[in-house]
Parts: C-alpha cells; structure tokens; sequence
C-alpha cells in the first residue's frame, strides 16, 4: 500500500529510515548498557569485599583439652571479680598451664604455633566463670599468625605440613571470631579487632553531631526564616555553598592549622576529629535544613502571625517541628559521609597505633575507615581479610544510616 | 576531662538559674492583680538560664584554649625544668609522657627524666582545674544575679530572650563564613612562610618534585619544589582518565533513565547508581590498590609492556570515574529534566527518533546544566584523597602514559604531613602551598559551575 498513498517512501528512504532506527536501538541499548556496567561494577566491589571479608571474621583456631585439676590453680570468685584477677591468673603461672596442655595435644611443633596471647582467652573464661578450675575444659585458642596462613595453605612448607597434619587430626579449625568485635588493633591479624575503632568512630561522630546539628539547623533558619535580602546574606550563602564542594583534605589542613595549634595535646583524639568533621558536615545540614524549611507553606507562618505570635515562637512552634524530618534527612546523610571520610582525619593524625579503645573524648583513637587505611598497608594475607572483614562492617553502618534515611523521608514526606 | 566536668557545670547552674527563676516569676503571677505578665514565666526563665550558660560557654570556650599553655608554664618552671633538652621533639616528648602520667592516663614514665615532672603537672593541673570551676560558679553566679535581680512583673522577658535567640541564629549562620575565614588565612600563611623559602615562580612551574624532609631547612633547594609533575598527575587522573570513564557512562546513565527506562526501573536504579556515591573513599582506594591495579598490571604484561608499575595512574583513574558516576549522572539528569516537554514534544511530532530529539534538542538544551556537573565533578575529582592515596604512587611523574605510576597534589600533602618533619621545614609547609592551589581551583570551579546552574535554570522560567 505504500507506493501511492506516500510517494516519498522511495527505496532511498526505506533504507535511511531503518538506519535510524538501528541508530535509535544502539542508542538505547548503549544507555542500558552503562546502567548494567555501573550497577555490575558495584556488585563486584560488594562481591570481593564480601567473598574476601567472610573469612575475616573467623580465625584459626586449634583446640587444647586443659585439665585444671593437675593445675592447682585457685580461682577464688571474689578475687576474680577484681580488676587485678588476670595478674593474679598470670601470677599463679596460667600461662605455662596453657602452654603445657597444648604441649600435650599438639606436640612440640604444634604448641610452638600457639598464639602467644592465647592464655588470656583462657583467663576471660575463668573470670566469667570461677568454678570451671575444679574440672576439665576443652578450649579453641587462637594459632599463631604463621600456622593461621600455613593452615590457609600459604607460607612456608613446614607450617603447611603441620598445619595439615593437626587438620587430619581435628585440631585445628576456622572458628567464628566472637574477639573481632570487642577487641582493638594489634599486630599480630590473629589478635585484631575493631572496637577499638568502632568505639572511636562513635566517639568522634557524637562530637560532630552535637556541633554540627544545632549550628546548621539554626543558621539554616536565621537564612531561611530572618536572614534580610542584602551583600552580607549573599556572602554567607556563597560561604556555605562553597565549603560544601571544597575537598575533605582542605578540612584536614584547617583542623591541622588551628585546632592541633590551639590544643597540642589533643592530637589524634576523637573532639578534634568531631570538631574537624563538623566543620565539613555543617554545610551539608544547612542546605538540607533549608529545603526542608522552605518546603513548609507559608500559610503556617501566617496563622500563626495572626493568632498573636512573635516571630520566633512561628519559627521554633510551628516551622522547627514541620521541617524536623526533612532536616533529620540531610543529617544523617551528613553524617554518613562523615562517618566514611577519611582524609581530613589523616590530616590531624588520627593514623596511629592505637591498641586499645578509647575510653572518653580526649584520649587518642582511631576510626573505623581509618583503620581499614592502616591495615591496608599491612602486606599479611590475614591482614587482607580482616580489613575486609572491616569493610563490610562500615558498609554496614553506611547502608543502615540511609536505610534510615529514607524510611524518614517516605514516612514524613507530606504534600500540602 | 575537666571539659566535661565545667561543661556539666555550666548545664547544672543553668538549670538550677532556669527553676529559680521561673519560680520567682510565679510569684509575681500569684501577687499580681490580674493574674498576668509581661511575658510567660517561662520566659523569665530562659531569661536567667541564658544569662548563666552564655558567658559560662564563652569563659569555657577561652580556657580551654588557653588552660594548657599555662599548665605547660608552671611545669617548665620547677627545678627540674633545666635538664630538659632544648630540642623541641624531645622536650616535648617527656613533657607529654609526665602530662599522661599525672592524668592517669599512663601507669608509667619510659623517660627518667619525666619523673621529675610528674608532680609538678599533677600540682599545675589540680591548681587550674580548681580556678577554671571557682571562675565558672563566679561568672555564672554574677550572670544569673544580674538577671535574676532584673526580675519584675512587667519585665520583658520575651522580647529579650528572642534578641538573644535572634543573635545565636546569626552566630550560627556566620560559622560558615568563619570557616571559609580560617581555611583561607590558615592556607594563606603557611603558603606564604613557605614562598619565603621557595621562590612561587620555581614552585609554580618547575618540573621536578623532589622535597627532602630531612634537608637543611636553612637552605632549600628550589629545584626539588617544581610542583607541574604534581598538578599534571591530578590533571591526569582527575579530570582525564576519571572523566573518560564518568561523563559517558553518567550521561548514558542519565539519558536512560529519564528517557527509556520504565518508572519502576527507574526507582530501583536510581537508589543503586547513589549507592555508588555513598560508599567511602578508603573502600575504592582499597579496592583499587588490591583487585584492580593488579589486574591491569597483568594486561599490561600480556599486552607486551615491558615494565609495567603495580601503582599506575589508570588504576586510580578508573576507580575515581565509578565513584563520580552517580555524580554526573544526577547533575545531567536535573538538567535534562529541567528541559520544558513542548521542546520535547515539538521534536517528536517532527518525526524525530527519541535518540534524535535527544541528541540534538534535549541534551543541547541542556547542555550548560551538564557543563556545570561535569565541572563540579572534576572539582571532586581533583580534591578526591584516599583512593590516589592509596593507588596512586608517590613518584612524581610526568608522563601520559596511563600505565606510569604517577602522584597528585593530595597524595603529596598527606605525604608531606604525616612524616615526622618539623613544621619549620619547606618541605611540610610546601604540603599547605599544595592545598592552597587545590583550594583555588576547586573553588574556582565550583564558582562558575554555580554561576552556570544559576543563569540556566532561569532561562526557562
């Protein structure tokens, strides 16, 4: 029917039609295909992190039957529930106990391969339960850092043969690291945790929350709500856009410049790093805070002008509370950035050996991200693992903390 | 620790000033004829409470800062203080080690020497410690009886207490522009001792990057801070490699999204496409060093390069493009949006393919929206920190090899800081030169990208 209802479809013409069309289909599956990459790319980091980060939370462990009644140790409770009750375990010689029933278990070779901290597992277990001196007891303790790897098939070859000899045996095995996550950093990828961190990372995002939080809610509303149309609102407004596109380390160099200057002794401790990630966060709140404010109608405002309040009653009564959600949104966004930033931290030496968790706001620490940098640099396979181990757990936090975000924003997102 | 203890104090009189003073406006209500006040008397009450807190956190604010200096001043002046050495690290060393001790929160010295001082700190310590809390209960206690006495029926509490609310707004909005303040002046002088030491001219164009931590600081030589190497490798890796990775795929992103994609496609992608934005930079920069450096050394290898780095500028380059992804591609996609339909509309009912009305109608339309992303991008690309910290070398390198090993201005300020150089020294200070160019690009780029969104978003309106 072609040929004389439309006289212009001539062959020429077919043929320039199907190459636009074959150009609109590569168009199309071109734009599909970097969606597929982008997301694919995302799956493979996700996937490594995981498949590498599983055997993170486990370590070697080999197991040790320890008969306490040839040990004659006194396990009395009240001396147990005593700070002083590991000296006193060490005192009545528990480590050599240990050494000598791991001696009996694994052989000579086996108990050299022990870790050298494993009486402790053994200490905690009697402090937690006093009575367990009076009988026999079999305990996985943690192997040393070399049988760990010759047990994970790398290393050298002696340790490979032993650590393939006790597998026949059953004793050794990859148990599940309840330690990772109450212990601090060491050097030895058998002994690590990351509560140290963990704890450093809450520490330093509480002082960044209580700072940048009030201080960007309220000028988001001095902006929003008072602020006169003149030069100084306009320099104000291009300061924080501005602070908000500048890079993490910039951040770094001022809490370098003027907080490690104005309190030296504070280096690496989590109130400068909140104080330093406030500084980057306060912007991101007040540009969140002001589109939630702005997206309250200004009929609120009026009524309550009209029914007699003063401007800031219609602010913090009525105003405040409608855009709290939209304003908790943008926060806990900041702070997820906040809580993955690393660089500013470097800046202000929170890069050091910390081996055990903080225990307040000016004692040193470290961070979560941050020590996933240190133990990047750590060249031991075990080390590999843990840091992804690590990883996942901050991914965790991260995905949890938008999670959250967004529950808000579709739980309070209203349409007047 | 002390901190903690004034700022609990301050929060306690605050609210011991806040109860009394409410009670004392109560009474005024029972006496008073009519039954009514001036203000609420819950404003009398804030009244008090903020007259004590205020100048109790300003007090707090300046002691905190200046408190350790004189503790330090005190110690140095005991006996002992004489067999301290001169040199600044030691010195400060064993002061520190006597501080920890006296605060308890070390059990013992290394350093004989800090022995001595463990006394005298803990003296000096518990002497400011008991004259900042006597000056808080003084400050506070002058603050709230002035208020309090101000007191009266027809007191306008509530006009006074939101002048000082108004004030704390405007103090609040104007931290952002003490911020801004602070990075600049902080850069600025640092950048300025060290252009005291480094001609800017052999900074700002010589070719070889060499500092030496460990030189004489008298005597720099000029040569070793060429800083071109360093601005070409963030070039490179920032606004090339990153941008050939970013701006395709974003926009593709982009396009497919707003234009093809089914909604409820879209509202699974989109979420997952800014999963990639949110997940840390240490994440990438380790991802980079460990799975995909390798992986393009061995290409490399099979390629037939002879010698290829294990730290090259691609590895950090590709990885730097995934993380800006979503970035260009929600700048493009606010901008596409932004486009009026009847445009679109217009060049369908021509005959226009899709692919068509976007090659030529939308995306030009768009275009100075996607500019202004794609600069903002490069902005974040540039300043970006962990990943080439982590990827990238520390070799300067100028080359356009994207297989060389190569270093950029962020990798060089963290090496140069977390050495253990004196902040006398060229070298450390050349790491706040660097971040004061980096400082002036970025925000250069994020000025006009702003200035760009701005006037385009009129356009249409």
């Amino acid at each position: 029917m072609s040929e004389h209802i439309a006289p212009t479809r001539t062959p020429a013409f077919e043929a320039r039609l199907k190459k636009r069309y074959a150009a609109e289909k590569r168009f199309r599956s071109l734009g599909l295909a970097a969606i597929v990459f982008s997301v694919a790319v995302l799956i493979y980091l996700l996937g490594t992190m995981t498949f590498n980060g599983i055997g993170g939370f486990q370590r070697a462990e080999v197991e040790v039957p320890i008969d306490f009644t040839q040990a004659g140790l006194s396990a009395d409770p009240a001396t147990m529930k005593t700070p002083q009750a590991l000296q006193s375990l060490q005192g009545q010689g528990l480590p050599e106990v240990v050494q000598y029933f791991a001696q009996e278990s694994l052989g000579e070779a086996g108990a050299a391969e022990l870790g050298a901290q494993a009486w402790r597992d053994v200490a905690q277990a009697i402090i937690d339960d006093p009575s367990i001196v009076r009988g026999e007891q079999t305990f996985w303790l943690p192997a040393s850092a070399d049988l760990a790897s010759g047990y994970a098939g790398e290393g050298s070859r002696e340790l490979q043969a032993l650590a393939a000899e006790l597998d026949s045996a059953g004793k050794i095995d990859k148990n599940f690291d309840v330690g990772f996550f109450s212990r601090a950093d060491a050097t030895n990828p058998q002994q690590v945790g990351i509560w140290g961190a963990l704890k450093g990372s809450m520490l330093t995002m509480v002082v960044t929350l209580l700072l940048a939080f009030p201080i960007g809610v309220l000028a988001a509303l001095y902006l929003e709500e008072y602020a006169p149309k003149n030069r100084w609102t306009d320099l104000i407004e291009l300061s924080i856009n501005n602070l908000a596109a500048v890079p993490s380390i910039i951040f770094g160099l001022l809490g370098l410049a003027v907080f490690l200057t104005l309190f030296p002794n504070l280096r690496s401790a989590p109130v400068i790093g909140g104080m330093t990630l406030a500084l980057m966060t306060m912007p991101v709140i007040v540009i969140a805070g002001r589109n939630a404010i702005k997206a309250v109608p200004p009929s609120i405002r009026d009524g309550a002008l009209a029914v007699g309040a003063s401007p800031v009653q219609v602010v913090f009564h009525h105003v405040l509370p409608l855009a709290l959600p939209g304003i908790l949104t943008g926060t806990i966004i900041g702070m997820a950035r906040a809580l993955g930033e690393t660089a500013p931290l470097l800046m202000i030496g929170m890069r050091a050996f910390v081996a055990t968790p903080p225990d307040g706001f000016t004692s040193p620490a470290t961070v979560l991200p941050m020590q996933i940098f240190l133990w990047s640099d750590e060249i031991d396979r075990g080390f590999v693992e843990r840091t992804s181990a690590a990883i996942i757990v901050l991914l965790l936090f991260l995905l949890l903390m938008n999670g959250l975000a967004i529950y808000l924003r579709n739980k309070f997102e209203k349409k007047w | 620790m002390s901190l903690t203890i004034l700022l609990l104090l301050a929060l306690g009189l605050g609210l011991a000033g806040w109860l009394a003073a409410r009670a004392r406006a109560w009474t005024f209500r029972k006496a008073s004829p009519t039954g009514r006040l001036a203000s609420l008397p819950s404003y009398h009450a804030w009244y008090v409470a903020l007259w004590i807190v205020l100048p109790v956190l300003v007090f707090i604010a300046i002691w905190s800062a200046v408190a350790p200096g004189l503790v330090t001043q005190s110690v140095l002046a005991a006996p002992a203080a004489d067999q301290l050495p001169a040199f600044g690290f030691q010195r400060q060393t064993i002061l520190n080690e006597a501080r920890a001790v006296a605060t308890g929160a070390a059990q013992g010295v290394f350093n004989p020497l800090a022995r001595e001082f463990v006394e005298p700190y803990r003296d000096a310590l518990s002497f400011y410690n008991w004259i900042g809390i006597a000056a808080t209960l003084v400050i506070a206690f002058l603050g709230g009886a002035f208020a309090f006495l101000r007191l009266k029926p027809d007191f306008t509490a509530r006009t006074r207490v939101e002048r000082i609310v108004m004030a704390i707004l405007f103090g609040a909005s104007l931290v952002a522009i003490l911020t801004t303040i602070g990075i600049f002046v902080s850069l600025v002088f640092e950048t300025l001792r060290f252009f005291g030491m480094v001609n800017p001219i052999d900074f700002l164009f010589g070719t070889h990057w060499a500092p030496d931590p460990m030189s004489n600081p008298e005597n720099p030589d000029p040569t070793r801070y060429g800083a071109i190497p360093l601005f070409w490798g963030t070039l490179f890796i920032g606004a090339i490699i990153a941008m050939i990775v970013a701006i395709p795929l974003g926009l593709m992103s982009a396009v497919y999204l707003t234009q093809y994609a089914d909604p409820r496609l879209r509202a699974w992608v989109k979420p997952t496409l800014e999963i990639l934005a949110g997940v840390p930079t240490v994440v990438y920069g380790y991802f980079a060093a460990l799975t995909i450096a390798p992986a393009i050394r061995d290409l490399a290898v099979d390629l037939g390069a002879s010698n290829p780095s294990s730290e090259s500028a691609l590895a950090a380059g590709l990885v730097m493009g995934v993380m800006i992804i979503p970035f260009v591609s929600s700048m493009a996609d606010d901008s596409i949006a932004a486009v009026p339909q009847s445009m679109r509309d217009g060049s369908l009912a021509m005959g226009a393919t899709t692919n068509e009305t976007i090659r030529r109608v939308l995306v030009p339309a768009a275009l100075p929206g996607i500019v202004a992303g794609v600069m903002l991008a490069i902005s974040r690309a540039i300043g970006e920190t962990m990943i080439v910290v982590m990827a990238a070398s520390t070799a300067a390198n100028l080359s356009a090899n994207p297989l060389d090993s190569m270093t950029t201005v962020t990798v060089q300020i963290v090496a140069m800081l977390t050495g253990e150089g004196s902040f006398d020294h060229p070298a450390t200070l050349s790491a706040f030169a660097l971040g004061f160019v980096l400082f002036m690009v970025t925000l250069g780029l994020n000025f006009i990208a702003l200035r760009v969104v701005k006037r385009f978003r009129e356009a249409y309106e």
